[in-house]
């Protein structure tokens, strides 16, 4: 109640505000990279606009972070006060889009090809009703091992093709002493990791009605059964501490090689680039064993949202200058992302960068690239957060079986349907 | 009476200043309500009046956006059925369960050991200025750091645990903050941590108030210090304890954020409270209804223990 409060309290001040004028040439943005190598990236694009001669106006978050911008847009939006883009995800902008508040950047979106460039399943979130209302800055994707090399030497490891490979090698690991598998015990980092033990427990096809089309019957097969039998397999493999860890915590045992392997989303890289690690002589990165040739993933979007006439070349401009080859390119090499588009060159990204953008394209053009449901790109954010609940509740003993897992997921997500 | 009215009424037509005067006084009549209307508007609108707008929405069906059609209880009708799953524990049955053990314990130790250290304090000892303090201190401190400063603290591989283990003593164990059942009172050791020494300086005012002619008169009378306390210093200081239960409880419930930063929901959303609850629903999952719905519960939850308890206190003040 006391944040309804205050959301009442900001929309009331928004409303006050909401006549000043505008500046043209200027581009209001609402995001939450401040730090390090995120706004690093985003300097790049700050320029390539003021090259244009648009300023850069950031919008005022309080407390950073992403929940806390979301909080600020709502407010914004509700008072008629639209920013000319925010960072948003997933299905946020397809509900921003249903309340009718998003631009249209078709028109860009034909000149520049961006229907053939960006990935068919990527476009689900970023046209809604045939129109372009986001431009996708970079795919992230969840189903990689990152792998000390030290460690992965001298237990004399080599990279796992199967699960069952998989658990030899933490076995391996395990006898040599070492911390097999660094997790972080919160509720986004366990399904994070679930994603890909679905996705190499049951294959492409089981992973997309399961986890995309939340098909009931997939959701309490057996293969679901079995996905979860092998993440309790998995989380034997963990050091006792590891409940509520953050997630660079447990990046950080992996660099300084007191544990083996962290299952991740690639910006774990950051955290090894800012280590002055290098791929192939410090760290590996392996594509989750069984789940080669497919792509779980998640992306940072531009919203773009309805502003008044005489701020929509601005906009165009911040959409074009996000999309346009070189900013996807510098950009995602700091990030450790891969770029939205498919036809951006790979020549300055590393080994592993080189590797997500060579199985994206592949995973586009053969439909095995899908939506993370722990990141929010399987399903709306109330089954998400219902299938994230099950899935710590299971990690943590709350839920004992994987056959009550599955009883527990199948109710969890009609509930919040 | 009359003679005054009377006085008044001859008296008047012989100033000139009568407009202005009867300006000045309705103005002076009128000036502490003139003070008192903004701060009024802004608590019927942004208390009471939100207040109604979230009772208004929880019966609606809003996600991510409020929606203003009416479409019937269905909000409370799942928290009432998440309000029974125990096995394994709902979300809302795990919030409402760790708000009668947090609420409970946070404020009867709160009250049991604020009592006590403003009785240890009143003994007349050396250094009270500088012990008070330092008792007084974390209360200063934001539940935030608070909860950052206890989860290291607390956290086996990096406080205590460890520290006493490379001291030598390795059997030591003590892995409450992440253990599903036992992390609800880690809470209440960090809350309690904070909130003590307030509570210890407002009984010690409570106790500095308290007349020692009375004291002197239990003394001669052959009281022994235990009975004194009991039967006359405690009971004297009944209102101190009514300030102090509502501190308390208002802190208890609005914990948000000692639960986030001491365990970030804790294992499998083990440490949640409503609030969480009502943030997580609202913001996260754009389940505007269900959040503003366990608003409303919590509110009324709070209006069923404050209101009898505010009735009776305030009530039985002039016996």
């Amino acid at each position: 109640m006391l944040r309804k409060l205050l959301i009442g309290t900001a929309l009331a001040s928004g409303l006050a505000f909401a006549a000043h004028a505008e500046d043209v040439k200027e581009v209001q943005m609402l995001h939450w990279w401040t730090s390090g190598g995120e706004a690093a990236a985003l300097n790049v694009l700050k320029e390539d606009l003021s090259k244009e001669g648009y300023a850069w106006k950031d919008v005022p978050v309080a407390g950073g972070g992403g929940d806390a911008a979301m909080t600020a847009l709502k407010a914004m939006v509700a008072a008629g006060n639209y920013p000319t883009a925010s960072q948003m995800l997933g299905y946020t902008v397809l509900d921003y889009a249903a309340a009718g508040v998003m631009g249209d950047l078709t028109e860009t979106a034909k000149k520049e090809g961006w229907d053939k460039s960006v990935p068919v399943a990527l476009q689900k979130f970023s046209v809604y009703d045939g129109k372009w209302v986001a431009a996708p800055v970079n795919v992230h994707s969840v189903n990689w091992l990152w792998i000390n090399k030290a460690v992965m030497d001298k237990i004399g490891g080599t990279e796992p093709k199967t699960f069952d490979d998989f658990v030899a090698l933490l076995d391996k690991a395990k006898a040599a002493g070492v911390i097999p598998l660094a997790l972080g015990g919160q509720n986004w980092q366990e399904a994070t990791m679930f994603d890909s033990v679905v996705l190499s427990t049951g294959g492409p096809e089981f992973y997309k009605k399961a986890m995309n089309d939340l098909d009931e019957e997939s959701l309490k097969s057996d293969t679901m059964k079995k996905s979860f039998d092998n993440l309790a397999k998995l989380v034997t493999y963990v050091d006792p501490n590891f409940s509520g860890r953050d997630w660079n915590l447990a990046t950080a045992m992996v660099i300084k090689g007191d544990a083996l392997v962290q299952v991740m989303g690639d910006w774990a890289k950051g955290e090894f680039n800012a280590a002055k690690k290098a791929p192939g002589t410090d760290f590996l990165c392996y594509r989750f064993p069984g789940t080669d040739g497919s792509v779980v993933y998640n992306s940072d979007m531009f919203g773009m949202f309805n502003v008044p006439d005489d701020r929509k070349a601005a906009q165009v401009a911040l959409a074009t200058a996000t999309l346009s080859k070189s900013f996807q390119s510098a950009f995602n090499v700091v990030k450790g992302s891969v770029p939205a588009r498919t036809d951006v060159p790979d020549t300055d990204f590393d080994a592993c960068g080189k590797k997500g953008m060579a199985d994206l394209k592949a995973a586009n053009e053969g439909g095995t690239l899908f939506g993370s449901l722990a990141q929010g790109y399987g399903a709306p954010p109330a089954v998400a957060n219902a299938y994230k609940d099950v899935i710590s509740k299971f990690v943590h003993g709350q839920i004992k079986t994987s056959d009550e897992a599955v009883t527990e997921l199948v109710k969890a997500i009609d509930d919040a349907k | 009476m009359s003679t005054v009215a009377e006085t008044s009424m001859t008296l008047t037509p012989e100033h000139d200043t009568r407009p202005s005067a009867s300006v000045r006084s309705r103005l002076q009549d009128a000036l502490p309500k003139i003070v008192l209307a903004p701060s009024f508007a802004a608590t019927v609108v942004f208390v009471y009046g939100f207040i109604l707008w979230t009772i208004y929405l929880s019966f609606t069906n809003s996600k991510t956006f409020p929606s203003y059609a009416i479409t019937g209880p269905r909000a409370y009708q799942r928290l009432w059925r998440w309000t029974f799953e125990s096995d394994p524990p709902s979300s809302w049955y795990t919030s409402i369960t760790n708000m009668g053990i947090f609420g409970f314990l946070y404020i009867f130790i709160c009250l049991a050991l604020g009592l006590f250290l403003a009785i240890l304090l009143d003994q007349k000892i050396r250094g009270e200025g500088v012990l008070r303090p330092i008792y007084l201190y974390p209360m200063a401190l934001s539940f935030i750091v608070t909860g950052v400063a206890w989860k290291w603290f607390l956290d086996p591989g990096l406080g205590l645990e460890q520290t006493l283990h490379q001291w030598g003593w390795t059997s030591f164990h003590f892995d409450w903050i992440k253990n599903k059942d036992f992390v609800i009172y880690t809470v209440v050791i960090a809350g309690v941590w904070q909130a003590s020494g307030f509570i210890m300086a407002m009984f010690l005012a409570g106790l500095r108030g308290i007349d020692g002619e009375i004291m002197k008169a239990a003394q001669i009378d052959g009281a022994t210090t235990f009975q004194l306390y009991r039967r006359i210093v405690i009971p004297l200081l009944r209102p101190v304890f009514l300030s102090a239960f509502i501190v308390l409880a208002h802190l208890a419930i609005k914990s948000y954020d000692l639960v986030v930063a001491l365990t970030s929901g804790g294992p499998g959303g083990s440490a949640w409270l409503p609030s969480n609850f009502m943030y997580e629903y609202t913001f996260k999952r754009n389940e505007m209804a269900v959040g503003s719905a366990s608003a409303v519960i919590m509110l009324m939850t709070i209006t069923a223990i404050i209101v009898p308890y505010l009735y009776s206190e305030l009530r039985e003040k002039p016996r």
